[in-house]
């Protein structure tokens, strides 16, 4: 079951592609990551999703319905540059948030101070926007994001800005929120919080769409497992094929798997010095990225 | 609908909940009189603690004479010019007055020497001694006596009425109506001008802090322009609102105070509008009667409209204009076409309107949509036909309405370019644009 589908999605800004026949179908209750470089389409994208911006074709449709006006009070965003009103206190800028996403203003008010106690803020209700410190009003803008109760959360770039504590913070709430049945789109440069978080991935690449799944899948299918060898060396003359990671007096080496079985790399590498460990090296999903976009890019 | 209400609430409360906006509506009507009660002090310092400036004068036909004032002193002489303006160059003379033999019938010639650039009153008040000089010469040759025609001139002053279709006459005064076109059309001139600024900074403020991503993620573009142009509107009918409830308890004040000194009745009178015979004031007594005059309600109707009507007009633009900019100081490439039209109601008010308010010109700045709200307000003082009326403001709200639909295709694209220099020819593609 997916809370978004995206069919055929085509936009151009004039001559130029912003994306490019993207066709996605996001799960419901899950996270989903949306990587790329810095100008993949990312944004655009999100845009779309917002209705901030039209597509030039395609189809999007959101809970099995065409992509309508109303179900913006269904979506919360936290778009990747943040911005509050400087010279509003904290709640009034939160019930604003709640209220033209549609929530009464009896409903806004319980909810602001619900979220202000959950997220520790509330010493700070009456404080101005300017007058806060960088991690705090972040926070607030994750409450303005969430305060409506959607059914899918898209954040760009969640964690920028904040310090560890408070990011820590913020992945704990969006794991929370999301085993309350909400399905979180996320996109982030940070590949750790990536694999932390993420049940489906999508790579986008200079407009279209390189490859995209559950994570466990795209990493079955990309896996191109190699050996990781550390000895202690004495000679240094290892093959061609043997990719030396690190150097020091302990030597880490890698070695792809289909060249050679396991017994016929331990048996090798034993020439050269004294095996400290040995083991078999899943690729990261930041590994499978980066070849897949400089394959892209070559290609 | 009940998201522009929001919008126009937000905005509202802003901008009212602030200090300044307090200070501002309170001190701005004392700052008109503070500035000419400063000015007077200063003339008055001026003019008391002032050296009296010497003028050397020459006359070549002995004929004229130069009273002195207690700012300049005169002193006739037979120097020759040269030592005249040898003297000026020295310091030892503020100017000299040259008059060389002439005919007095057509006298020409004159020439003033004077250190630093003499001012205005000066030379008026020269020329004027010796235009009077030549006069009475004149009237001597012809056999007048000047004192017996002191003595013919007569002060007058009309008074003028307005009969109105009922037969019923009213009072004006055209100083009175000039005083009153002037104030209220200045009044919108510059209210259109800070507010409409304040729309544009609010702009520009969501546009570079990128609320605005969040904003149109909740509501469509238009709505949020809308519901700022009309919130910020509010806010300076609020302010002028304020200042009609400040300026008619100040006078009930004033005139209650005035009213203790003159019989109870007269005071009576006074407060009342109904009662038109008023008692003697001297020379203000007209005023005081056409003031009686006037349709306050109709002007203060009138002036609301065109300050909504105006404002709203130009508000538009300067929302396009901070959709388009990224920094304040780059609307300044944008603010042309704003300030010209409103540079020429302006001035058109000054030149044309509360000149002659009946004429052609008048008629069209008070009619065409961009100047109306400036130049109709120096008519209404006056006395305009309803029709007219009727018709320049049906004019103004299809102006508005399309000049905000017009502004609206180019703050709608606007809001999410940042750092791409937006030239007019960008402005043109946007607006022809229709997704």
């Amino acid at each position: 079951m997916s809370i978004l589908s995206i069919l055929q999605l085509h936009k151009y800004y004039g001559e130029q592609a912003a994306l490019e026949d993207i066709s996605l179908d996001i799960p419901e209750g899950k996270i989903f990551g949306l990587l790329g470089p810095n100008g993949a389409g990312k944004t655009t994208l999100i845009r779309i999703v917002n209705q901030i911006i039209a597509q030039d074709s395609g189809e999007i449709r959101f809970d099995n319905e065409p992509l309508e006006r109303y179900h913006i009070s269904k979506i919360g965003y936290l778009p990747e540059e943040r911005g509050l009103y400087k010279k509003m206190t904290v709640y009034d800028q939160l019930i604003y948030f709640a209220r033209i996403k549609g929530i009464s203003s009896r409903e806004a008010r319980s909810k602001v101070n619900y979220w202000l106690d959950k997220l520790s803020v509330g010493a700070w209700r009456d404080k101005k926007i300017e007058e806060l410190s960088k991690g705090m009003a972040q926070k607030v803008q994750f409450i303005a994001t969430v305060i409506h109760g959607p059914k899918l959360l898209i954040l760009d770039e969640p964690f920028s800005g904040f310090d560890p504590v408070n990011a820590a913070l913020i992945r704990d709430e969006i794991l929370e929120i999301k085993e309350s049945g909400v399905t979180i789109m996320l996109s982030t440069h940070r590949m750790d919080s990536v694999e932390q978080l993420c049940d489906h991935v999508a790579l986008i690449n200079k407009s279209k769409l390189l490859l995209h799944g559950a994570i466990d899948a795209v990493k079955a299918t990309h896996d191109e497992r190699v050996f990781e060898v550390v000895l202690e060396a004495w000679s240094l003359d290892f093959p061609e094929s043997w990719r030396v990671v690190k150097s020091s007096n302990l030597v880490t080496i890698w070695v792809a798997q289909d060249r050679m079985s396991a017994n016929e790399v331990l048996s090798g590498v034993m020439k050269y010095g004294e095996v400290k460990s040995f083991g078999i090296l899943r690729p990261s999903i930041e590994e499978i990225f980066i070849k897949q976009v400089k394959a892209s890019d070559h290609g | 609908m009940d998201k522009v209400f929001l919008v126009i609430q937000r905005e509202y409360l802003a901008k009212v909940k602030k200090k300044s906006f307090l200070l501002a509506t309170l001190l701005t009507p004392l700052i008109f009189p503070t500035i000419m009660g400063v000015f007077l002090w200063i003339a008055i310092g001026d003019a008391s603690d002032l050296q009296v400036k010497m003028i050397e004068v020459v006359d070549e036909n002995d004929f004229f004479y130069v009273e002195s004032s207690d700012t300049y002193a005169f002193s006739i002489s037979k120097v020759t010019k040269e030592e005249g303006k040898e003297m000026v160059q020295q310091g030892e003379r503020h100017g000299f007055l040259y008059i060389p033999k002439m005919d007095l019938g057509s006298p020409s010639g004159i020439q003033y020497y004077g250190g630093s650039n003499p001012s205005m009153s000066l030379i008026t008040s020269l020329e004027g001694s010796i235009k009077r000089r030549i006069e009475e010469y004149k009237l001597m040759q012809q056999g007048i006596d000047p004192s017996i025609l002191a003595g013919v001139r007569t002060p007058v002053s009309i008074q003028t009425l307005i009969v109105q279709d009922s037969g019923q006459e009213t009072t004006t005064d055209a100083t009175l109506n000039y005083g009153l076109g002037f104030l209220t059309g200045i009044l919108i001139y510059i209210f259109i001008f800070v507010y409409g600024n304040q729309v544009m900074q609010g702009v520009i403020e969501e546009k570079s802090s990128r609320i605005i991503e969040i904003l149109v993620s909740s509501l469509k573009p238009f709505q949020l322009m809308l519901g700022k142009i009309i919130g910020i509107g509010a806010v300076g009918l609020t302010q002028f609102l304020i200042w009609i409830i400040l300026i008619s308890g100040l006078s009930v004040v004033v005139m209650g105070y005035f009213g203790m000194q003159m019989p109870q009745q007269t005071a009576m009178e006074l407060m009342n509008p109904d009662l038109t015979q008023i008692p003697d004031f001297g020379e203000f007594s007209p005023i005081l009667e056409a003031l009686q005059g006037v349709d306050f309600v109709q002007l203060v109707v009138v002036f609301m409209f065109y300050f909504l009507g105006g404002f709203m007009l130009y508000g538009a633009f300067f929302a396009a204009i901070g959709a388009a900019v990224d920094t304040p100081g780059d609307a300044q490439q944008f603010m042309f076409p704003v300030t010209i039209p409103l540079l020429i109601a302006y001035m058109g008010l000054f030149i044309f309107v509360l000149d002659d308010p009946d004429s052609n010109v008048s008629f069209w700045l008070s009619i065409i949509p961009f100047t109306s709200p400036i130049a109709m307000m120096g008519r209404v003082s006056f006395g305009v036909p309803i029709q007219e009326l009727l018709l320049s403001m049906s004019l103004l709200v299809a102006g508005f309405l399309s000049t905000t639909w017009l502004a609206g295709k180019i703050y709608r694209i606007g809001i999410l370019i940042h750092g791409s220099k937006v030239g007019y020819k960008t402005l043109w593609r946007w607006l022809r644009s229709s997704s």
